[in-house]
């Protein structure tokens, strides 16, 4: 639930400029309130409760939201609980409970019983909530379908556990309390837990509970989440991570991208005296350089007051800030999931599918949409188990969350849709709209905040910005998707050789021998001559948080070969193993490792041997191992070490019989007419 | 051993042995033959029929198709070997599933087994026969005012094909050379091919053999070598002249060239298999105009035929270029029997005299 750090922007104002709440805007302010309750009961719609199995996913999707931010704004491992009994005729009670660092007392009633209420919705930072309209409208909801009140339990580390029933007034936006007194929570020693009553429908599949909490657990693998559905089946998705998201600052508007409007808003809204501390103190990335450059780019006097600037004057700044070179937004306020933990998150949940390929997710650097930083990740999961069949599957998250509904309006539909993923090995239509195949993709916009379509929060909005960085994101993915599979073609094509060479040949041998009365001939040459490759072959031998990894190096060439092999390894993962290896070389900071092997006679095979340990051990792909020292053409199995990769490879020593590669499938014409 | 038996084991061994010297040369072993596609279908002016061109498809033992074709090729001599020495026969279906022991040269299908057979005929310039490998019967069946002197259980016996069999007519077997073969007598005027069972059966029971002494051979689809010699042998033997009656379909055409111009797959023996002087009845593209005959949509494949057909050298012909054409103008096929339309009698009474006048063969 969310934690009680009511941020009091107040403390930062200039104090000369506080008396102007005046009356009047307090008044307004709660005029404001007023209507927003009674809005909300007449258009439940806008917040997502539209129909009665979607309401059930809501609430208990703002409850977890809000679970989960209270748990990193304590720097608490989150361990969340959801159950859901059915009490017949559509009626539902739902029971969130988490490990948070608990509520104040006097705040429990706000937090649960006033729409609008919370820090965040002044606050320009990452969060999963946003706006803080979430589970209030829960409890809200849940008040009008079935006349019962919300039950609230929660503790603060070292205090008295206090419970609570909480009824909103939709007249006065006030919550009406009973029942409340100080109770003992056994084996508790801080958290919250709500337990409401809705009229809803549980349904399984696509649009579920299970499948939101799933996806949670994805994008969350830090977390500890366990759902108990209504037939008393208990199912958990368990900590994949106890690394704890970096924590998210809270920033001002970054200018550029800004609109007019919202430009003007700000301005009016400014406590500053003039236009130049308004623009270097309400803004980040604006130094006293910029802001006079922009102003005189905007002919504007500096002494001007922020909220008397004209419209036209407005015009002229949003456009100079548009012309001014400035620094890209902060980005430490967000907090991306980070390649590593996609990856981990992906393959925690979803390894029961065995994919046969974690495509290495990518996290674009931050860009910025209307003055809001934003990041976008992505990850591709392809093959084994996965349905092969109609359109692939695209997970959809905004700052954590899953978003579940309203998929053809969002940007990140609307992205996957708008790249031509045939080139990179899935199957569309025209080269247009959702690929089919095996595939989930993931996409993962943060930001301090997320343009949504809508209040519901289930869309992102299609602006250019955003939607160029997930299809940049979604193309660095589905290149290491192509590569994949191009080498799976070629490991295939190399398989065949490994069949024609080891059985076919010798049996046309034998048993041609055997018809002509002759000795079996010695096939050592034509065998090179077939395969002319040098093979690196991975094996991994998993017992319980050890892989040893072991790549074999066959020369099934006529020449003597030399060559490095290189991979990046999770440097936390190595052991002595490695450094200790036969033909280990070196390690750079990034966990670069490079071997050389030297001198592997023809049809000699070499192994190279080492053991990654620890939690993120199974993150390395054995699959992506690179050559350098040989002619990469010759080589099936690993790539040519990539000129980015910033390590000096080996030279290559070209021999004669390099020159012989030939991989021409002669392709027997086997068109044949419908005679006989 | 007779001379024609050791002569095909010869021949036979000798694909062996090359693969054999090649790899005790430390070469890729490769085996190279004619490509048996329309693209090398030529035109032979010496017996007026098409035949393989000199293009050549070579098997490398890099590619894995090739180097199983290879493998089975190396397990199907050995196979013929041991049955010419043991004097045995069987049957294409047979060979198939004798190839169960082979282990990994098993064939995967009979399509399989029966295009390696003819492979090793294109090799070896032997025939199936000579590899004592037989096929199915074929369903094909003749009626008419003929006489076959042919093998049964008890000799060889003389059949005519009115008298002596029932309206089903006379079942074609699949050898009809000369040791167990005969043509004895006829006075025929002609020998019309006819593709389906139902207008075969319509034209015996509408009298039309009695009536304008003619041959029926009912083909059964694409016809077997064996029904297409037998049609040949009718013409040059007895010098009747040929005629094709088929549905108006993309597949009909294919049927009346393999028994007119030669088959592909068969273009190794076309000269000893192929009608030259063949003519087409119909059911021809106009005839569906002319006609008003009721019709079926092409399918995308009947159009791929056709188009195909448009680049087979073997219907580049002003005949069949327009006849082709005009049916993938129309988008429309049609089928022998649809001529049934005007009454069961139609195409006895009115449909052939039409069409066989024209020909002059009425």
């Amino acid at each position: 639930m969310p934690s009680n750090t009511q941020t009091t922007l107040d403390s930062a104002e200039p104090a000369k400029e506080r008396k102007k709440t005046s009356v009047a805007q307090r008044m307004a302010e709660k005029q404001r309130e007023i209507s927003v309750t009674e809005f909300f009961e007449k258009n439940k719609h806008i917040l997502g409760f539209d129909s009665r199995s979607k309401s059930l996913i809501m609430g208990i999707k703002e409850a977890v939201d809000n679970s989960l931010d209270a748990c990193e704004d304590a720097g608490i491992l989150p361990d969340v609980s959801v159950s859901i009994d059915s009490l017949g005729e559509e009626e539902y009670r739902i029971a969130v409970e988490d490990n948070g660092p608990g509520i104040v007392h006097s705040m429990i009633p706000n937090v649960f019983g006033r729409l609008l209420f919370g820090s965040r919705f002044h606050a320009l930072r990452q969060s999963r909530g946003q706006q803080g309209i979430g589970i209030s409208a829960t409890v809200m909801y849940g008040n009008i379908t079935t006349g019962k009140a919300a039950h609230v339990q929660s503790m603060v580390e070292g205090e008295v556990a206090r419970e609570m029933d909480i009824f909103i007034d939709t007249k006065t936006n006030r919550p009406v309390v009973t029942n409340d007194r100080a109770f003992s929570w056994e084996g508790k020693e801080h958290g919250t837990r709500i337990e409401y009553h809705i009229k809803g429908k549980y349904q399984t599949g696509k649009q579920s509970v299970f499948e939101y909490l799933k996806d949670t657990a994805i994008v969350n693998p830090h977390s500890r989440i366990s759902f108990t559905d209504p037939a008393g089946k208990t199912y958990v998705f368990e900590r994949a991570t106890e690394i704890m998201p970096a924590r998210a600052k809270e920033i001002k508007p970054h200018p550029v991208g800004l609109e007019i409007g919202e430009f003007q808003k700000l301005a009016s809204n400014s406590k500053w005296p003039n236009v130049y501390s308004f623009m270097i103190n309400d803004f980040s990335r604006v130094t006293p350089r910029i802001a006079r450059e922009i102003l005189k780019l905007a002919d504007v006097e500096e002494k001007t007051k922020p909220d008397k600037l004209t419209r036209d004057q407005c015009k002229a700044m949003v456009k100079a800030i548009g012309e001014v070179k400035i620094m890209a937004p902060p980005t430490d306020c967000l907090s991306p999931i980070g390649e590593m933990l996609i990856k981990k998150g992906l393959m925690h949940v979803l390894d029961g599918q065995r994919p046969e390929y974690y495509a290495p997710p990518v996290t674009r650097a931050p860009k910025s949409v209307n003055g809001n930083p934003f990041v976008v990740e992505a990850g591709i999961v392809y093959g084994g188990d996965l349905p092969a069949d109609g359109q692939v599957q695209i997970l959809r998250f905004a700052n954590r969350v899953p978003l579940m509904y309203q998929a053809g309006a969002c940007a990140i539909t609307k992205a996957v849709a708008s790249v031509d993923w045939r080139r990179y090995g899935l199957e569309q239509r025209g080269g247009k709209g959702i690929p089919f195949g095996p595939a989930i993709i993931l996409v993962h916009v943060a930001s301090t905040k997320v343009p949504f379509t809508s209040e519901g929060k289930e869309a992102v909005a299609d602006f250019e910005e955003i939607t160029n960085e997930i299809v940049l994101a979604l193309k660095l993915c589905a290149r290491s998707l192509r590569s994949h599979l191009n080498k799976n073609e070629r490991r295939k094509k190399t398989r065949a050789k490994f069949e024609i060479v080891q059985e076919i040949l010798p049996e046309i041998a034998r048993k041609s021998a055997a018809m002509l009365d002759r000795p079996v001939p010695d096939l050592d040459m034509t065998i090179s001559k077939i395969m002319n490759v040098v093979w690196v072959e991975p094996t991994v031998e998993k017992s319980k948080d050890t892989r040893r990894i072991t790549y074999t190096v066959y020369n099934y060439t006529r020449d003597t070969r030399t060559l490095r092999l290189h991979a990046q390894l999770p440097r936390e993962s190595v052991n002595l193993s490695l450094y200790s290896g036969d033909h280990f070389v070196e390690m750079n900071d990034e966990g670069k490792a490079t071997w050389e092997i030297r001198d592997i006679p023809p049809s000699k095979n070499v192994p190279v041997t080492f053991e990654l340990t620890g939690a993120i051990a199974d993150t390395f792909s054995v699959e992506d191992v690179y050559v350098s020292g040989i002619n990469p053409v010759i080589v099936m199995g690993a790539d040519a070490l990539p000129g980015d990769w910033g390590i000096k490879g080996m030279d290559i020593v070209e021999y004669e019989s390099d020159k012989l590669v030939d991989e021409e499938e002669d392709s027997e014409e086997a068109e044949i007419l419908d005679d006989e | 051993m007779n001379e024609r038996d050791a002569n095909t084991v010869g021949n036979l061994t000798t694909i062996v042995d090359s693969l054999y010297r090649q790899m005790d040369a430390g070469d890729i072993p490769a085996m190279s033959l004619p490509l048996r596609s329309k693209k090398n279908i030529e035109f032979d002016p010496a017996h007026n029929v098409w035949k393989y061109g000199s293009l050549e498809t070579v098997r490398s033992l890099k590619n894995m198709n090739a180097a199983m074709m290879m493998l089975r090729t190396v397990y199907t001599v050995d196979f013929i070997k041991s049955q010419i020495d043991e004097h045995k026969s069987s049957t294409l279906r047979e060979m198939y599933y004798i190839s169960e022991g082979w282990g990994k040269a098993k064939f995967h299908s009979q399509d399989e087994s029966n295009l390696l057979a003819e492979d090793l005929e294109v090799i070896s310039k032997c025939m199936r026969e000579d590899f004592k490998l037989r096929p199915e019967e074929s369903g094909a069946h003749v009626y008419g005012n003929v006489t076959f002197r042919t093998m049964t259980k008890k000799g060889m016996k003389s059949i005519h094909c009115m008298d002596d069999v029932s309206e089903a007519g006379f079942a074609v077997p699949y050898n009809v050379e000369n040791e167990t073969f005969e043509i004895e007598d006829t006075d025929a005027k002609f020998v019309m091919a006819i593709e389906t069972g139902g207008m075969f059966a319509r034209l015996i029971e509408n009298g039309f053999p009695e009536q304008n002494d003619c041959i029926l051979v009912h083909l059964s689809g694409q016809p077997a070598r064996s029904t297409r010699r037998l049609i040949k042998r009718l013409n040059e033997e007895k010098g009747i002249p040929v005629c094709v009656f088929t549905d108006g379909d993309p597949w009909s055409f294919r049927i009346f060239a393999s028994v007119a111009y030669g088959a592909i797959k068969t273009a190794h023996i076309s000269d000893y298999l192929a009608t030259p002087t063949a003519q087409f009845i119909g059911v021809t593209a106009s005839d569906i105009l002319n006609y008003d005959l009721p019709t079926d949509k092409l399918s995308d494949k009947d159009i791929g035929a056709l188009n195909a057909e448009l680049s087979d050298p073997r219907f580049k012909d002003e005949f069949w270029v327009s006849e082709i054409q005009a049916m993938l103008e129309m988008k429309k096929k049609s089928e022998q029997q649809a001529l049934a339309k005007y009454g069961l009698d139609y195409v006895t009474d009115k449909y052939l005299p039409d069409k066989l006048g024209d020909l002059g063969l009425l």
